[in-house]
């Protein structure tokens, strides 16, 4: 764990500059996370898709080849999205462009980086490619953000090296109820650990099936060492600014926008909503009239649950 | 004195906390009628297109752009820089900035994530014989050309530079950075930008 200190800080030995880049570190990696707090990334499937999600000020997009609902609807195996749509994407935007690789699958994750993407999502979305390990993130310059379900599985992500954590949720349902599970799974869990004395660190440590360290710190800071960002069903303002409000510190939406009636319109009213979550004037104002919302589905009738992928 | 930080967008509580760490008090500034309330205001990291998008819409964009103007001091952090830039390259075809501060930005000038970087920075200018301070670049913007009253404070060169590039810079009451110094442990700028606000309100 000793990549996880911040090497950052004013002590340097005598007054010898280190003045050569240093690329990669943890520091570099999480701070994009930290750049993209309060917004809101779009999955986009093509660069016009891009340019309206950008236009409706996200902070970035994930450039895939097939939005969650669809891969939903298709079945089959999922992979990571062919370089040369990627590629199409990364020079239709300015904004950071962010895309998937299967679980395990670290060659999609060189790949990826070598295409020179702003963050690799380790994705339960794909079908994974290894059910028993998960990339090793310290291996790459490029930063990772993975999914959880709850505390356990984030701080596993991050002792794997992960600078950003994002709640699964349950993708291309249009459905917020597993991302408010969730979350609120996550933050309640943080909670409990912050009240917990010393000793009981260690059989917590134990039941969420974490490093200690991680524990350690999670109980003494009462946040992850990551942001926390929100994913998977979120399908209108109000669906944003609720899991913003249960402590999300920005929102991924996928099928939500361009499955909608006015994804234009949807997104810049979810940016807005996204940013100011707590207050219901601006709420009101942005959700009107915005058509039709992607239509749903409740979790009960789904036969491939996509946030069970991923140990 | 009161410091404000931009809240819209970005990496907001960054630059709290380093007000919290000097004993400054500060706070979030996300709708015009919070803007009477500072003595200064902070434009944090983040995304400059959807910050700027944000100010427009939330109607802060014009009285703050005012407030920069007649002296209101201000503290640009990367995407902030960009905001106070007289000059946008490579930004969104309908993005604009304050127009405050006589520097030409290139947006993510230093390039994508993959070259997000630290280093070291020499910045005697405002730390007689202090250390070097540790600057975390990320998708940083490259200042491609500074105005005669815009005075620089450090520059960044290494290897791959031929020439240094000028990454801290003060214009009267304005003070822009392409790093961020609200990543680090280090509290110096924003000590120096707390000196500027009290003499701002003095």
């Amino acid at each position: 764990m000793n990549s996880h200190d911040d090497t950052t800080s004013q002590k340097r030995n005598g007054d010898a500059l280190a003045q050569e880049r240093a690329t990669g570190t943890y520091l570099v990696k999480r701070g994009l996370a930290e750049m993209l707090r309060g917004g809101v990334i779009m999955d986009v499937v093509t660069a016009e898709h891009a340019k309206i999600a950008e236009d409706a000020g996200a902070v970035a997009v994930m450039a895939l080849e097939r939005v969650p609902a669809d891969i939903r609807r298709d079945g089959g195996v999922a992979r990571m999205s062919d370089p040369a749509l990627i590629e199409e994407i990364q020079r239709a935007v300015t904004i950071p462009v962010m895309a998937k690789a299967r679980i395990g699958h670290f060659v999609e994750a060189q790949i990826l980086q070598a295409l020179g993407v702003d963050y690799i999502d380790e994705s339960e979305v794909l079908t994974p490619a290894d059910e028993e390990h998960h990339i090793d993130k310290w291996a790459f310059k490029i930063p990772f953000v993975c999914g959880a379900n709850n505390l356990g599985e984030a701080l596993r992500r991050i002792s794997e090296g992960a600078a950003l954590i994002r709640s699964k949720g349950e993708a291309g349902t249009g459905n917020v109820v597993e991302a408010v599970r969730h979350i609120r799974s996550i933050t309640s869990d943080i909670r409990r650990l912050s009240s917990a004395d010393h000793a009981e660190l260690y059989a917590l440590a134990k039941q969420h099936q974490a490093p200690l360290p991680l524990v350690e710190e999670v109980a003494n800071t009462g946040h992850l060492p990551v942001p926390l960002f929100c994913a998977g069903g979120i399908a209108t303002p109000a669906d944003a600014a609720l899991v913003m409000q249960l402590g999300a510190e920005a929102v991924f939406v996928g099928s939500g926008i361009f499955k909608s009636e006015n994804p234009s319109r949807r997104a810049a009213a979810i940016v807005e909503a996204t940013a100011h979550y707590d207050d219901p004037d601006l709420l009101v104002k942005v959700s009107r009239g915005l058509g039709e919302a992607m239509s749903g589905s409740e979790i009960a009738s789904l036969n491939l649950k996509l946030a069970e992928r991923g140990w | 004195m009161r410091i404000g930080v931009l809240s819209l967008q970005g990496d907001v509580s960054e630059h709290l906390q380093m007000f919290a760490r000097l004993g400054v008090s500060a706070m979030e500034v996300a709708s015009p009628g919070e803007l009477s309330h500072i003595d200064g205001l902070v434009i944090p990291g983040g995304e400059s297109t959807t910050i700027y998008m944000l100010a427009e819409s939330s109607g802060l964009f014009e009285p703050m752009t005012q407030m920069i103007k007649e002296g209101m001091p201000v503290f640009g952090t990367c995407a902030g820089a960009v905001l106070l830039a007289r000059r946008i390259l490579d930004g969104r075809a309908d993005q604009r900035s304050c127009e405050a501060m006589d520097i030409a930005v290139r947006r993510n000038g230093f390039g994508r994530q993959i070259a997000s970087f630290e280093a070291d920075l020499d910045i005697s200018v405002i730390d007689k014989g202090g250390a070097p301070l540790r600057a975390v670049f990320i998708r940083a913007p490259i200042v491609e050309s500074v105005g005669p009253e815009v005075e620089t404070l450090a520059t960044y060169k290494d290897s791959a530079l031929t020439e240094p590039t000028p990454v801290l810079l003060k214009q009267g009451t304005m003070l822009a950075s392409s790093f961020h110094p609200e990543l680090s442990n280090d509290t110096r700028l924003h000590q120096f930008f707390v000196e500027m606000v009290k003499e701002g309100s003095s």
